[in-house]
């Protein structure tokens, strides 16, 4: 076994016990951490396979970004976790039937035979990093749709800020110069009342 | 690998670079805009939408011109469904404006950026030449569309249905995606005219091809809203402020037209007898189901909900009778599809125009979308009354208005190309669709008035919805120069 072998053994190994523990982990907050240690030994396995720039993405991405939000989430929200796995057995056999009847169709129509990009497509020539090759593809030919999405994001932020703006926070602050011009008889009223008798 | 990159071709898509470039300049401008009415805000989208009609019409010339590596397509069909698009929103929005002014967490700048956000996405859907354009288009349309049904955020009915519109929105976002995939893992490319070379070429597995097809055609049908996909356009209808229903039900009805002749008949037409199957059952099913779930309805735009679904089967009838017997017939595809566009246009028409009554009628605090609402508006006034009565009847498919030319191009299409089972069960499902729409009718000119209230509506929207009906009126007395218009699209398109 070459070290690229023993290495990419390695990281599966960890990969899978991570994955394994992120549906099993009785706390939440251990969950998210195992999805972090998956993702991190995932980008380990792309950079194996010379694709770093996915690699770096999703450290960057998943694990810098969507996993701290995730995180915070988690440790916000009081979730109560053995609510969540009531009835866990009883529905297990049915899910278990189902989600291995879907995996065995699809493997049969999928059968590897059938699709026809080829491998090979994949390999770049030396000295170039596919960083800077997808990159290139992006501001070139995918310039289109690339700047779509950009529109998109845009989209998502306008409609974050209509649902959820609701005009300035009226802040408790004392304004000197109004304070200055204050008279007595605008701030106290004095009454003539009766003389109350129980 | 930088030396070789050649500047695209900016000419054919400059109406989307100015709608998206003046998007965000509104952005700002409505930054500064004090006026309640977003006056400002509201003649700068209309002109907007005026300049790109006009840039459109004067860079079109009728030839098929690919930029942006090849993932972008300018031809007549695109041009004229994005003149249509332009004119329906810029009545949409002439509609809403009195009501969104109405209702106070609507009456914002926003408004009307998310809807030129939305036109821009429609663009996309109805220009793309490549399963990539089709995917960011339609998002950007829906993600602005989610925005505008929930913008009347204190409304409980509003929110659930922004919810149900977003997570089945996504849904058909995941269907359509999974079956892209699977096409380009059969044929290798993603670009529609692409994949039609690859298949033409031979040597593709067609177990893949369908296999991604059946996912492909499952998520057109949501976004079209046809029968068994249609179970979010009842609730999304009647939940969104009328305003948005009337943008949701016309408008994209267009852009899903486009995205459907672009994916299945410009990039699949050679599996053109294994979608014609599926969408027969899915016309079918949407006719019954829309047609007769419509009676039940007391709420008109819940009505109008089933009421587009049947029309959504009934326009799926042409695509479906393009190809006979796995033969290409260049002239009988071009009388099925025009007939499918015409129908399109005709119905956006007539649902612009329904909805637009409501939006007449409503009032702060009062939406006027029940049946009952529209008790002896004749009494009230006879002129909007005699508008809906030609809406109503035009939806019916009652000779002589635009609705019943529709509805006769598709049949005679459909009777060309042999199935005229298929002719016999639509026009089965149009009379008894014909039913509630004679309702309203029969609501309107013999029933009391509950509500004596007389009509408030600015008169911009009452000249408009006049106009609109009257057109529709119109174009049933002279429908040749639109028939001509959409053969001749799709002649030079196809």
């Amino acid at each position: 076994m070459d070290f690229p072998t023993f290495v990419f053994f390695f990281l599966s190994a960890i990969l899978i016990f991570a994955s394994l523990r992120v549906i099993t982990a009785r706390n939440p907050v251990h969950a998210a951490l195992h999805l972090i240690l998956a993702f991190f030994t995932c980008g380990g396995i792309w950079s194996l396979l010379q694709a770093e720039f996915l690699a770096i993405a999703i450290i960057l991405v998943y694990v810098g970004a969507v996993m701290v939000l995730f995180l915070f989430v988690v440790m916000m929200l009081d979730i109560n976790i053995d609510r969540i796995r009531q009835g866990f057995w009883q529905y297990l056999p049915l899910g278990a039937l189902l989600g291995f009847l879907m995996v065995a169709e699809m493997g049969l129509v999928l059968g590897s035979k059938y699709f026809q990009v080829p491998a090979a497509d994949a390999v770049l020539p030396a000295g170039i990093s596919n960083t800077k090759s997808i990159g290139a593809l992006m501001f070139s030919d995918y310039v289109y749709p690339f700047e779509l999405a950009s529109i998109i994001l845009l989209v998502g932020m306008i409609a974050a800020i209509v649902l959820t703006y609701r005009g300035a926070k009226q802040s408790k602050y004392t304004s000197p110069s109004r304070q200055v011009f204050v008279k007595a008889k605008d701030r106290v009223r004095v009454l003539q009342m009766p003389v109350e008798k129980d | 690998m930088f030396d070789n990159f050649v500047v695209p071709d900016l000419l054919p898509a400059a109406p989307e670079l100015f709608l998206a470039a003046m998007a965000c300049v509104l952005l700002l401008v409505d930054l500064l805009v004090k006026d309640q009415r977003r006056t400002v805000t509201f003649a700068l989208t209309q002109l907007t939408l005026v300049g790109c009609f006009i840039i459109q019409f004067a860079t079109s010339n009728g030839q098929i011109a690919y930029t942006f590596s090849n993932m972008f397509v300018d031809d007549l069909m695109a041009d004229l469904l994005k003149l249509f698009l332009y004119m329906t929103v810029i009545m949409v929005l002439f509609y809403s404006r009195g009501y969104i002014i109405e209702r106070e967490a609507m009456n914002k700048g926003e408004y009307y950026i998310l809807a030129l956000f939305a036109t821009l996405g429609m663009m996309v859907m109805i220009s793309a030449n490549h399963f990539l354009t089709v995917y960011l288009g339609l998002e950007l349309l829906s993600l602005s569309l989610y925005a505008m049904v929930a913008m009347n955020r204190d409304s409980v009915v509003s929110t659930e249905a922004a919810m149900k519109y977003f997570v089945l929105g996504a849904l058909a976002s995941g269907l359509l995606l999974y079956g892209m995939s699977m096409i380009y893992g059969a044929t290798g490319t993603l670009e529609i005219t692409g994949v039609a070379e690859r298949i033409a070429m031979g040597g593709v597995n067609k177990t893949v091809l369908v296999f991604g097809l059946v996912f492909l055609v499952a998520g057109l049908a949501f976004k079209l809203g046809v029968v068994p996909f249609h179970m979010w356009i009842p609730d999304v209808y009647h939940g969104a402020p009328t305003a948005v229903t009337l943008f949701i039900g016309s408008a994209p009805k267009l852009a899903a037209f486009a995205i459907t002749m672009r994916m299945l008949v410009n990039g699949l037409l050679a599996l053109a007898v294994d979608w014609q199957a599926m969408l027969i059952i899915l016309a079918v099913l949407s006719m019954a189901i829309g047609n007769l779930a419509a009676i039940a309805q007391t709420n008109l735009k819940r009505m109008l909900a089933y009421s587009a679904i049947s029309h959504m089967g009934f326009m799926l009838l042409g695509i479906v009778s393009g190809v006979v017997g796995g033969r290409v017939d260049p002239n009988l595809v071009l009388n099925a599809y025009s007939s499918s566009m015409f129908y399109v246009v005709a119905y956006v028409l007539m649902s612009a125009g329904s909805f637009g009554m409501i939006l007449l009628l409503a009032r702060a605090g009062f939406e006027s979308d029940n049946l009952e609402d529209f008790k002896g508006l004749n009494k009230r006034s006879p002129w909007f009354a005699g508008m809906m009565l030609m809406l109503m009847f035009s939806m019916a498919g009652i000779p002589f208005f635009v609705g019943f030319f529709a509805k006769f191009a598709v049949l005679q299409a459909v009777v060309i190309s042999g199935y005229v089972w298929l002719a016999v069960v639509a026009v089965a499902f149009s009379l008894v669709g014909a039913f509630y729409y004679l309702r309203v009718v029969k609501l309107m000119y013999f029933d009391q008035p509950t509500d004596a209230s007389p009509i408030s509506a600015p008169m911009d929207t009452r000249i408009l919805v006049s106009a609109n009906a009257l057109v529709v009126a119109l174009l049933g007395l002279f429908p040749g120069d639109l028939v001509h218009l959409c053969t001749l699209a799709l002649a030079q398109s196809l």
